[in-house]
């Protein structure tokens, strides 16, 4: 029979219906699935016990594809068909990669604006392809363990991954076939694991020390919302220059000779190695072709001071950006294996005024936390225990008449969230109406970004206002924009899933923030000025109109001049900076020609009467 | 009228309940459904209800209500490893067939 796990009170499941879910570390270097079982959220360990396995995939040729252990020892001797920390690839296109990148032993497909793409052994590959690869195995680990399917997985992500970046990330899931139940953000993930979530509210702040980058991210959580605000760090700092600081110190300490790369790299492992024994002993040894020389803790600690620095700079920095004092941190959680050095948490806990914490594995608490998660999205909790939310970080919304943005989705709305809203036509028989959509706090559409523009065709021809447009702007939990116009009568329908190749950076967030406080003035009153601007359009045009049909009936000569001539005036008015003026000319032509709409009324009743019998109209009244 | 447990099941009973936080002991039961008829209860107790029994082995208290008890007779519990995929195991002498997958049963 089935193996059973303990489930919470009342929610023992029927057969076959019990969910089955788990929570992906997709790592730069190194990649981890946990999953919840019996009330306890831990890592998966394939046969041979390891719960860690290197992000990295091996093209071999004949179609056939290595991951993880089976693909590092390819890393070296058949590097142009080894992928090795292929998330640095995804959602960017070829004009974004750096000179150092292009250097890499990748043969890189495609030019400028096209996505990125390598030639290898086994055809073109995507870093889509490469991720799926990887979450593939991670599925099948997760599949093997509990049994059965999976019916959905979170997959973190890292807190500044663009929309872009993060559809990737997604395609990778479908493509390895899995259903992804929601991306969290990596340090989001870790504070899940902490049980973060369930304070009430506080800042907090993720120290994030992996072998190759450092992220520090700066959390507000109010009521289950975590807010991101802000992330920073150094792309370039990590574990592994712990390890080149203990070899140079070794070698300048014994006067050690390194002649190949393999014995640095031996050198580099021996040093790893003497890192790991300090955090547990006061001393160590090392012993390196017949050179041999003892670290002590202390010389340690003095070797990696600086680059803990250099970090707690990048720290100082994003609470700066976030506009938070260290004092006001209310925890810091420690993620990456490079936290457990005793000099990093001190220093961390000294500069933040607080205990870190570090009671769960930091190599497996980014996972974990995406375990948790997935656990209550796929239905396993009672009640919801916990609803983790993220907030639209910027306005949605669309541009309507004169240039203006209307916003649909205010900022900091939690997601996922729909909002629909009406709107018409402009012109008489217009048939088709484009829809631009706007990201930003700014009232013109100029001072907005644009994300996507599409077109509504096919609106049946009708007066203008009659029409029934309903568009509806929905975020999905991933943070993704879809957004969909339907003409109410017709039913005809138009929409577009918004996948910018260029996502924002926290920066551009908070540069887009500080420019709606400052022009909040100018933006009101250019708002004044367009939206008079297009009631004066509106207004000369159903004029036009009215006069080119009925002028010739219903004015004299006299009347019709005094229109014109107030016409005339706002046309004039109109193209002034002046909204007050363009106001005026519009309540004057509005009263000038009053008596011609009246007149207008009255003869489209005669007309719709003519013929008619009495009786006839009675009945078409009961 | 008894219930056994392993000592495999024992211990990761009580470690689950460790990692939990909280609850007094695990509730075994049995509830008709699926394929096959009747299917397993298996859950942590955070409050005991008035007709349950209790049955305490290897310092783990079971919760059963007196009629899961008629079906559950005679089993033991067990702990055990299937491949990667670990769990408990019901030994229920009751069971005549199961269906397929044995997460349902007939007595």
């Amino acid at each position: 029979m089935a193996l059973l796990q303990i489930s919470e009170p009342g929610m023992s499941t029927r057969p076959h219906e019990r969910r089955f879910s788990v929570g992906i570390d997709l790592g730069t270097t190194n990649s981890l699935v946990a999953t919840v079982r019996g009330s306890t959220a831990d890592t998966l360990v394939d046969y041979r016990g390891r719960d860690i396995m290197p992000s990295i995939v091996r093209y071999a040729g004949n179609n056939e594809v290595q991951v993880g252990w089976a693909a590092k020892s390819a890393s070296v001797s058949d590097a142009a068909n080894t992928f090795v920390s292929v998330k640095r690839f995804m959602g960017r296109a070829i004009s974004d990669l750096g000179e150092d990148e292009k250097k890499l032993p990748y043969d890189f497909v495609g030019s400028g604006a096209d996505v990125i793409a390598f030639q290898t052994r086994n055809g073109i590959k995507t870093p889509i392809e490469v991720s799926s690869e990887i979450l593939k195995v991670l599925a099948r680990l997760g599949t093997e363990t509990l049994g059965d399917k999976l019916d959905g997985v979170v997959i973190t992500v890292p807190a500044y991954f663009d929309d872009a970046q993060r559809q990737a990330t997604k395609d990778a899931a479908t493509l390895a076939g899995l259903n992804v139940l929601r991306l969290l953000n990596e340090p989001t993930a870790a504070a899940v694991a902490y049980g973060l979530d369930r304070q009430d509210e506080g800042v907090v702040a993720i120290y994030d020390l992996g072998g190759g980058t450092f992220d520090i991210s700066i959390l507000k959580l109010s009521k289950g919302v975590f807010e991101v605000l802000s992330t920073g760090g150094d792309t370039a700092l990590g574990g592994d220059d712990v390890d080149h600081l203990i070899a140079d110190w070794f070698i300048a300490h014994t006067g050690a000779v390194i002649s190949s790369s393999s014995q640095w790299r031996e050198i580099l492992n021996l040093s790893c190695a003497a890192k790991e024994s300090l955090s547990e002993n006061e001393t160590t040894e090392i012993l390196f072709h017949g050179s041999r020389a003892i670290l002590s803790r202390s010389q340690f600690e003095s070797l990696v001071t600086p680059l803990v620095n250099r970090t707690l700079s990048a720290c100082r920095k994003a609470l700066r950006d976030a506009d938070i004092e260290p004092s006001e941190i209310r925890n810091v959680v420690m993620v990456g294996g490079s936290t457990r050095i005793p000099v990093i948490r001190q220093k961390v806990g000294d500069f933040f005024k607080c205990e870190p914490l570090v009671s769960v594995d930091p190599d497996k608490v980014v996972a974990i936390g995406a375990a948790i998660q997935a656990d209550i999205l796929v239905g396993n909790k009672p009640d919801n225990e916990m609803l983790l939310l993220d907030v639209t970080p910027l306005s949605l919304g669309l541009e309507t008449m004169g240039g203006l943005v209307e916003k649909i989705i205010p900022r900091n709305t939690t997601i996922p969230v729909a909002r629909a809203q009406e709107f018409t036509t402009y012109k008489d028989g217009q048939t088709a109406m484009s829809i631009h959509v706007l990201q930003g706090e700014r009232e013109l559409v100029s001072d907005c970004r644009s994300l996507a523009r599409f077109e509504l065709r096919g609106i049946p021809p009708m007066v203008a206002g009659a029409a029934h447009i309903r568009v509806t702007f929905q975020v999905d939990a991933d943070g993704l924009l879809s957004v969909s116009a339907r003409e109410q009568s017709t039913g005809v329908e138009a929409q577009v899933v918004i996948k910018p190749s260029y996502g924002l950076e926290e920066d551009d967030i908070t540069r887009m923030l500080r420019e709606s406080y400052e022009h909040a003035r100018d933006d009101l009153q250019a708002r004044e000025l367009q939206e008079k601007r297009v009631d004066a359009d509106r207004l000369l045009d159903a004029i036009t109109v009215a006069l080119d049909e009925d002028g010739e009936d219903l004015l004299v000569d006299e009347e019709r001049q005094e229109i014109t001539r107030a016409m005339e005036q706002l046309a004039l008015a109109r193209n002034s900076a002046n909204a007050q003026e363009i106001g005026k000319a519009i309540k004057f032509l509005s009263e000038a020609s009053e008596f011609f709409a009246a007149r207008r009324m009255n003869s489209a009743i005669k007309k719709a009467l003519a013929g008619h019998s009495l009786s006839e109209l009675e009945k078409g009244f009961d | 009228m008894a219930i056994t447990l392993t000592d495999a099941a024992a211990r990761h009973i009580r470690k689950n309940l460790e990692h939990r936080g909280k609850g007094l002991g695990v509730r075994l039961g049995v509830q008709t459904t699926g394929c096959s008829g009747l299917s397993y209860v298996f859950e942590f107790v955070d409050e005991p209800r008035d007709e349950d029994r209790v049955f305490e082995n290897g310092s783990v208290k079971l919760f059963i209500d007196p009629k899961s008890l008629v079906y559950l007779d005679g089993t033991e519990l067990d702990f055990t490893k299937e491949g990667l995929n670990e769990g408990f195991r019901f030994n229920n002498p009751n069971v005549k067939e199961e269906c397929g997958c044995g997460e349902s049963f007939h007595v």
